[in-house]
């Protein structure tokens, strides 16, 4: 009966969520494997991102992207710089909290430049051409969802690539299964780190440009409750391996999207109480992450 | 000599802190009295906040939920039956056709809040790290959703107003110092030792004895029911109430003072809680224009809150370990040695 209601619009939209919070998923991934730092700021690199697009957006289409992934990139390694490297080796409860207090500066600085002046809210008009549907399989999806599916596999693939067949991944991955013994035998942490958060902040761009097509109405929040339903997806996949925590943030946001697209409104009233009662069970069950399997599943990480 | 003398300044050093700012408090405008009374409650919920996260070291962005519980029970509650019956129409009868008085809600507030806890921490206390926090943090969804749902045990998404505003000077202090001295009694009896000995080295405290899981069940009905009476504190102290209020940006906001004031330490907690609302409030009132040392000072509107956060981002920056680095509070050296 349920899959009956599922119609394939609901699917593939479903999917293109999951996509775009697999890569967010990614970029937070990442940042944690180097540093064992849960970034809560990481949605205010794509709210800029959207800020970036939307004040550029009578520029050229390229010279506006482009500019985007300059402006957040270069705002993730600033971040890096003033805020994370002070913060090595910190305990976790203060890493997370400085967080806290860098995305709520982020945020309240928005709400200052935030000026509308008539030129906000049109965000790279160029793309809007995404939203129109087109016909897969007599059903209709949006465009949008398809270049997101794209990008994100394309980006996954091109990472793993780096990851795999690189020094500089190898040398990350290292870092990220032991920083001390990593460090040992040569590898050199500033380089992996900087890697880490360069990769973090294409990854916020990317997904900046897809999230103001799709809700071109940027505000001082955009992206906020993403970032918190994915960190939750994150932990609950698993957040000490990448892989984990990617499937964990495509879960949840093919979940949120199957879910939203199922019930009618009058009924999702208390689905967040669902969704977060099914993560105590999953965490209860499986505190290591849904996905992790094996050596890492076993022992508690205290 | 230090044996009474230490307790007593770690004990009397936060409770004349608190005492000074109900004191200060009972001076100003009418107008001002509401950042001084917004200070204490602070104190209050950053101090049960501290019973469990200090004490533990395990983290948890759930204490708010037993905050909201608090603040609705106490409120619903206390609402004069004559405008109840008006105004909260659709409300569980027994809820609808009763009210109870000033003191009674605070305990109940406190007995839910802790109830609340205990029924949550049972399986919950088993997780410690992100998923421990995580959890914690779907604790708070969940309540935040019902809270703002169910009709039948509340406003739902509407103000809850007319709650009496018995929170002046006089509540705010002795309600903040209660919460201090529980805090107090609890981290210096043998179950507060036992779990600061499992927030230093779970395996060893496990290994002579110690159940990890019990201590910090314990720990968080405790810091629950804290939690609820500061809760009831804040409702009276605001007079109406809305479920945002009691959700993420409290959370994040009092967890911050925690860190700010020093994770680890009573003393912390209070001095974390009273900087930053100070700040705040001194910030606020600047969009205004203030003078400080015969200059005016006049931020832009809205500015208050990004320099807020920058001077928080900043302390946590250079001291990580908070202003007073985790320690309780103790004499000048020179001093204790007489």
């Amino acid at each position: 009966m349920i899959l009956a209601a599922l119609d394939f619009q609901t699917f593939s939209d479903a999917i293109g969520l999951g996509a775009i919070y697999a890569l967010m998923a990614v970029g937070i991934g990442l940042v944690f494997g180097v540093l064992r730092l849960v970034n809560f700021a990481y949605g205010q690199l794509i709210m800029a991102g959207a800020y970036t697009l939307a004040y550029t957006s009578s520029w050229p289409t390229w010279a506006s992207i482009a500019t985007c992934f300059a402006v957040v990139v270069a705002l993730s390694l600033t971040m890096d710089l003033v805020v994370f490297r002070p913060l090595r080796g910190q305990s976790p409860a203060v890493m997370l909290v400085t967080t806290f207090a860098i995305a709520f500066l982020l945020q309240s600085i928005a709400l200052i430049v935030d000026i509308r002046d008539g030129t906000l809210g049109q965000v790279t008009a160029a793309l809007t051409f995404l939203n129109e549907p087109v016909k897969i399989f007599g059903g209709d999806v949006r465009k949008i969802t398809l270049v997101a599916i794209a990008i994100a596999v394309g980006a996954l693939l091109v990472l793993a690539l780096l990851l795999a067949k690189t020094t500089i991944g190898l040398h990350t991955r290292a870092a990220a299964q032991d920083f001390r013994t990593a460090r040992l035998l040569g590898v050199r942490a500033n380089r992996v780190i900087a890697f880490a958060v360069v990769l973090s902040g294409l990854l916020a761009a990317t997904v900046a440009l897809m999230m103001t097509v799709t809700l071109p109405l940027v505000t001082p929040d955009f992206a906020l409750r993403d970032t918190i339903v994915v960190l939750v997806g994150v932990v609950v996949g698993g957040i000490d391996r990448l892989w984990t925590a990617t499937l964990g943030g495509f879960t949840i946001g093919f979940a949120s999207g199957v879910i939203n697209g199922l019930l009618p409104t009058d009924k999702t009233v208390y689905l967040p109480s669902a969704v977060f009662t099914l993560v105590i069970i999953v965490l209860l069950l499986r505190p290591a992450g849904l996905f992790a399997w094996g050596r890492h599943a076993a022992g508690e990480r205290v | 000599m230090t044996r009474w003398l230490d307790p007593l300044v770690q004990l009397g050093g936060p409770v004349l802190l608190v005492v000074a700012v109900g004191l200060v408090s009972t001076t100003v405008s009418a107008a001002n009295e509401v950042y001084f009374l917004n200070a204490l409650v602070s104190v209050a919920i950053v101090v049960a906040i501290y019973v469990f996260v200090g004490n533990s070291g395990v983290l948890s962005f759930g204490q708010i939920a037993f905050v909201a519980v608090g603040a609705f029970a106490a409120g619903v509650m206390t609402v004069p039956l004559e405008s109840k019956k008006g105004v909260l129409t659709t409300l569980f009868p027994l809820l609808r056709d009763h009210s109870i008085g000033n003191v009674p809600s605070l305990l109940l507030a406190a007995g839910l809040g802790g109830l609340f806890a205990f029924v949550v921490g049972l399986p919950l206390m088993r997780l410690s790290g992100l998923a421990a926090g995580i959890a914690t943090f779907a604790v708070l969804e969940i309540t935040h959703n019902v809270l703002q749902q169910w009709t039948k045990i509340g406003p739902g998404a509407t103000t809850l107003s007319l709650v009496p505003e018995s929170t002046g000077p006089l509540q705010g202090t002795l309600g903040a110092i209660v919460v201090i001295a529980v805090a107090f009694g609890y981290q210096r009896s043998r179950l507060g030792r036992k779990l600061r000995a499992t927030r230093e080295d779970p395996q060893v405290a496990s290994g002579v004895g110690i159940g990890v899981h019990l201590q910090r069940l314990w720990a968080f009905t405790l810091s629950g029911a804290l939690a609820g009476f500061a809760g009831a504190l804040l409702v009276h102290q605001l007079g109406s109430i809305t479920t945002e209020q009691v959700y993420l940006e409290l959370t994040f906001l009092t967890l911050a003072m925690l860190v700010i004031g020093g994770l680890t330490s009573l003393w912390g907690a209070v001095v974390g809680a009273l900087a930053v609302s100070g700040l705040d409030s001194f910030l606020s009132q600047s969009e205004q224009g203030v003078h400080v040392l015969g200059f005016k000072l006049d931020l832009p509107s809205g500015a208050h809150l990004a320099v807020l956060a920058a001077i928080m981002a900043l302390v946590l920056i250079l001291r990580p370990s908070g202003i007073t680095g985790g320690r309780e509070l103790r004499l000048p050296r020179a001093w204790r040695r007489s």
